[in-house]
């Protein structure tokens, strides 16, 4: 369960939200410059809110009221950066193990566990030797084998064309189904707005609308 | 010819260049990735006070060095109660070079620092490393043949440093007499043959650095 109030002064406007939900796919629509990556970033601890807090089953990652604030790296929560962020100088193997702590050689991924990701045949390239939609299956794999309580996903299809969208999008619900965390997902998108959110906020100047699109009530 | 051959002035040149290098790299790196990464009150004035030896004349280095650590001086004093003299000693050459280099290594590590994606820094951090983690799987390998570069520079102006290494290290032969100095005061007193001798020692010697690292940052890519 995810709950947070985030409040932070940016530029031109006030980023202010307020959203709880379970382990629901929730999706914050909007334009370009309306804050929602902002949010992203406040909820992976890699920008810290003016004020307010982040709740992450029962565990606080953030509070102004009580000086907590978590580093991104104690968070257990993934991001899926809008250009992957793959590491370019290594192999997909690399990259998906990146972020598991063990002793060397104790660090293998069973191929099925790779192969369920749809990753297995790719271990061995390197980044800039995959499509897009690989590119992001990997991306995929490498932050959901770290087992997170929470996945983030800034605009994670628009760099792609449509058909592989629609099959990522269908892959993704499936994903969510298996993993039961809650995942936030930022899109400009309505069609990915429609086909993925559980529960859909509207974000414009930094704040939600008032009538958004669709509300699972929670 | 070869036994009356002096090497000693080489072999000072290596060793000085060797050191202040070591030296300017544990230095350098880790303040290239602070100044890098971060912004804060100040900043531009440290940036100026850094890259200052890079367009000072070697003598004001110098100058400045003996104002440091000579005689007279503040640290000197310590030094000496210490039984340490580093005026005229081969340490006092290191230094000169570790100041008129450590410019050369900064600049190009900040430079290739700066061109790693911040993102995937972040994406590591958001996978649980540490910055020490972050620095030695992710910034550090991207930005590895800006930091050569730097290195290389490094070395070879750690190893053609003359004016400040004669004003606190002095020309003592087998002591503080490197390359460059012994070139200078070899031509002054007429011995052509020993100048040129040096002289193609070093160029062939600089060349093959230069060429090595140079190999070893490609193929590394």
């Amino acid at each position: 369960m995810l709950e947070f109030q985030i409040n932070k002064k940016l530029w031109h406007f006030t980023l202010d939200l307020s959203v709880k939900i379970k382990n629901q796919i929730l999706v914050l629509w909007g334009t370009s410059g309306s804050g929602k990556t902002t949010i992203l970033h406040c909820l992976a601890g890699l920008v810290k809110p003016s004020s307010g807090f982040v709740n992450l089953n029962g565990r606080f990652l953030f509070s102004s009221a009580e000086n907590i604030n978590i580093s991104a790296r104690h968070r257990n929560v993934a991001c899926l950066f809008q250009n992957y962020a793959l590491f370019p100088h290594m192999t997909v193997r690399k990259n998906v193990l990146y972020g598991l702590k063990c002793k060397d050689r104790k660090c293998s991924i069973s191929d099925e566990m790779l192969d369920s990701f749809g990753v297995g045949h790719l271990v061995d390239r390197y980044p800039g030797q995959l499509s897009g939609g690989e590119q992001q299956r990997v991306a995929l794999a490498r932050a959901l084998i770290v087992r997170p309580q929470l996945l983030l996903l800034d605009e994670p299809f628009s760099a792609l064309d449509r058909n592989t969208k629609i099959s990522l999008r269908q892959e993704l619900k499936k994903l969510h189904q298996q993993w039961q965390i809650p995942f936030v997902l930022v899109s400009h998108d309505e069609e990915d707005a429609q086909f993925l959110g559980d529960v859909i906020v509207t974000i414009e100047n930094g704040q939600a609308r008032k009538n958004s699109l669709k509300v699972v009530s929670v | 010819m070869l036994e009356q051959f002096d090497w000693r002035p080489l072999i000072l040149s290596v060793r000085v260049a060797l050191i202040a290098t070591a030296f300017v790299t544990c230095l350098g790196l880790p303040l290239a990735r602070l100044m890098a990464r971060h912004e804060f009150y100040g900043k531009d004035l440290l940036e100026s006070a850094i890259t200052l030896p890079l367009v000072l004349p070697p003598s004001v280095v110098g100058y400045g060095l003996l104002m440091l650590i000579g005689k007279n001086s503040f640290v000197g004093h310590i030094l000496a109660q210490a039984g340490i003299t580093l005026i005229f000693t081969w340490w006092a050459a290191v230094l000169a070079s570790i100041v008129v280099a450590f410019p050369l290594m900064y600049q190009s590590a900040k430079a290739a620092i700066k061109s790693v994606d911040v993102n995937l820094e972040k994406a590591a951090a958001t996978l649980g490393a540490g910055e020490l983690k972050i620095f030695f799987t992710i910034t550090l390998p991207l930005a590895l043949p800006g930091v050569l570069a730097g290195l290389v520079l490094a070395f070879a102006r750690a190893l053609g440093e003359f004016g400040a290494t004669l004003m606190v290290a002095g020309n003592i032969p087998g002591q503080t007499q490197t390359i460059p100095l012994a070139i200078y005061f070899a031509v002054e007193s007429g011995r052509s043959e020993t100048a040129r001798a040096l002289v193609a020692i070093i160029t062939a010697f600089s060349f093959l650095v230069i060429f090595l690292v140079n190999r070893w940052a490609k193929t590394y890519k």
